[in-house]
């Protein structure tokens, strides 16, 4: 192979980790601290949807990017008040905003399947750009995969360099004591929630602004939940984030360049692959830390409800 | 401004059974709310979605036809969510039944002599089906610790690919004309219709004794008190000496079993034959139907019967006010997600204390 070609392997499979990198990197903030969304896939969706439909009214994909991560938000505000302020389950309320969410984006995008759009520009730097091997992967992806770097950088430093990260950790961690402290428990993890939620809107509005440039009906196909797996498998850690969303994007790829060159396996397996690969890396990865106990933030998924 | 959730101390079960119903009517404001936005009738898509299918007989067959996998799966699930166990690859475990049922009925497509077993096997083996499907999520979190949320999921898509696979490849009727599906089944391979001339088949009547037995097992076994005990007191069940592990397994192979066995009876009653896609996601919108139901087995019931008035009503609106299937959709969702408010509104006494911070 030439380095042309693995270059512009690498370039696809940046390409498929990037709304899983965007979706896992807010779902972290979340659960670091204590707040299990499983709304996640449904809040990608409409953000897909509503991305796209602004994007072609205005004419304009950061407008569009802006509205899918503002729809994301929306829903995850109603996830917040549910969980956070309301204290119900919250394995439930998430399976509910996947639902809503699934549906909403049909509502939004029902006017616009079919249509299509010029994808995300991707960036083109007269000599750089250029250069052999190289070039096109540093220097030639769309805004938005220099977007999702910036993200994993900035919540990394965010979790282990600030105190409020500090504080967001502590948390997800013990939120009775936290709380006895007189940590706003309840005000940081809407805050969490609301970040996730956004982040998931423009996962989705990456999808159907630049991965595909058109919507479809539940076009997210379960990327919100491998997102989820992959804050399993990043170990709630976010650089392992950016290395998870490779390997996984990498099957994906994979997937499609073993459809294309007929291996004779049926399709159909191989659509499978990205799935089952999450089920045996999620497997191995608790076989490998049988000893060390679960690195999960300890209150996730626990209800918190202040007593006076 | 801050909200203190006070704990009430003593629940009413009014409020308790009334929140589902304030839950619904909340949803209808919203729902109706939307409509008029889309320029339609309110009153026009109520009529549409809430009385036109209870005003004719094939109309409300329609309904039960839909309420009752509903509220088998939901049924099955009841026993998962009540113990904290999160069954949400239902739908997968419908779909596994369905095709391991399904391919004694294309297996036996033209046998000839005694034919009686046929339907006993496909609905034995599409519940057994079911159940081992449900249980590989189990495993995974009994054993290695996996967190089953995930890997339920999963195996959902896992599930529906292979389906699609089976009805396009192998399990296709050669004599089809192409058409990515299976012969269509003897009838031996059916199950029969409740009366004669209606739509109504043996499925609804398996769904209703499921939860007959649902209710007995849940309030009179030890099986179903260490399922409410340990859902209402994990630390309380480790204690008393009930094994974490076993009744993991125990209640994903119950829901894992009736989902399976829900996947058989659509196939085997409403369809007839095997296709690449099987379920309009009953396996998802059953969960809905099992918190609506509040976990229990008669809630359930009511529940999937008003679920499946929203769909079959959703049909019809889409057909007769061009409102899309969506719509449907996010009103379920909306309703659950109203449901789990309309909850903590009961179990706490809500107060707004303005000036104080959170």
């Amino acid at each position: 192979m030439t380095p042309d070609i693995v270059q512009m392997v690498l370039v696809t499979i940046v390409a498929a980790a990037t709304p899983l990198m965007i979706a896992a990197i807010g779902e972290l903030v979340a659960e670091r601290a204590g707040v299990l969304n499983l709304g996640v896939e449904g809040m990608m969706v409409l953000g897909a949807a509503a991305g796209f439909a602004v994007a072609v009214e205005t004419g304009s994909t950061l407008l569009g990017a802006l509205a899918g991560a503002g729809a994301g938000l929306a829903l995850s505000a109603l996830f917040g008040i549910l969980t956070v302020v309301l204290s119900a389950n919250q394995v439930a309320s998430g399976l509910a905003m996947t639902i809503l969410g699934l549906g909403l984006s049909g509502l939004v995008g029902g006017s616009y399947v079919g249509l299509k759009r010029e994808a995300a520009p991707h960036l083109d730097w007269p000599g750089l750009t250029d250069l052999p091997g190289i070039g096109r992967l540093l220097f030639g992806q769309d805004a938005f995969v220099y977007l999702a770097f910036a993200l994993v950088a900035g919540v990394w430093w965010f979790l282990w360099r600030t105190r409020a990260g500090l504080t967001l950790r502590a948390i997800g961690d013990d939120h009775t004591a936290t709380h006895a402290l007189g940590l706003k428990v309840r005000k940081v993890r809407f805050l969490a929630v609301l970040f996730g939620g956004a982040c998931a809107g423009l996962a989705g509005a990456y999808l159907s602004l630049a991965y595909t440039p058109f919507w479809a009906p539940a076009m997210t196909a379960g990327r919100g939940w491998i997102a989820l797996a992959l804050v399993v498998f990043a170990s709630w850690r976010p650089l392992r984030v950016l290395a998870g969303a490779m390997l996984f994007g990498g099957a994906t790829v994979l997937q499609l360049h073993a459809q294309a060159a007929g291996l004779g396996l049926p399709g159909q397996a191989l659509s499978a692959l990205p799935y089952l690969a999450t089920i045996l890396a999620l497997v191995l990865l608790s076989l490998g830390r049988r000893h060390g106990g679960s690195l999960a933030p300890a209150a996730l998924g626990r209800v918190f409800t202040p007593h006076r | 401004m801050r909200i203190d959730l006070t704990p009430r101390a003593n629940r009413s079960a009014l409020a308790d059974a009334l929140a589902p119903f304030l839950a619904f009517l909340a949803a209808l404001l919203v729902g109706g709310i939307v409509v008029a936005a889309m320029g339609r009738s309110p009153a026009a898509a109520f009529a549409t979605y809430f009385v036109a299918p209870l005003s004719e007989v094939w109309s409300l067959q329609e309904v039960a036809l839909k309420a009752a996998p509903l509220a088998l799966i939901a049924t099955g699930l009841a026993f998962c969510f009540r113990a904290n166990i999160w069954n949400i690859g239902a739908e997968g475990q419908f779909v596994v039944g369905g095709l391991c049922g399904g391919w004694i009925g294309v297996a036996s497509h033209g046998a000839g002599g005694n034919t009686l077993w046929v339907l006993p096997l496909m609905l034995a083996v599409g519940t057994l089906a079911g159940m081992l499907y449900g249980l590989i999520p189990g495993l995974l979190k009994v054993r290695p610790g996996v967190s089953e949320i995930l890997t339920s999921l999963m195996l959902v898509y896992v599930a529906e690919l292979l389906l699609d696979y089976m009805a396009r490849g192998p399990l296709r009727d050669p004599a089809g004309f192409n058409f990515p599906q299976s012969v269509t089944f003897d009838d031996a391979a059916r199950l029969p219709y409740l009366m004669e001339g209606d739509s109504l088949h043996a499925g609804v009547a398996v769904a209703l004794a499921a939860i007959v037995v649902a209710t007995l097992v849940l309030g009179r076994t030890l099986f179903g008190f260490t399922v409410r005990v340990v859902g209402a007191s994990p630390r309380a069940a480790r204690f008393a000496g009930f094994s974490d592990a076993r009744l993991t397994l125990a209640v994903f192979a119950v829901s894992g079993g009736a989902a399976g066995l829900a996947g058989i009876c659509e196939v085997a009653g409403k369809i007839g034959q095997l296709q690449p896609s099987i379920s309009p996601g009953y396996g998802f919108t059953a969960i809905i139907v099992a918190f609506l139901g509040r976990l229990s087995p008669a809630g359930i019931l009511v529940a999937a019967l008003v679920i499946a008035l929203t769909t079959i009503g959703g049909e019809g609106a889409q057909i007769d006010l061009k409102l899309p299937l969506d719509l449907t959709r996010a009103f379920q969702g909306l309703l659950l997600a109203l449901v789990l408010g309309a909850d903590a509104l009961s179990r706490y006494r809500v107060r707004l204390v303005p000036g104080a911070t959170a």
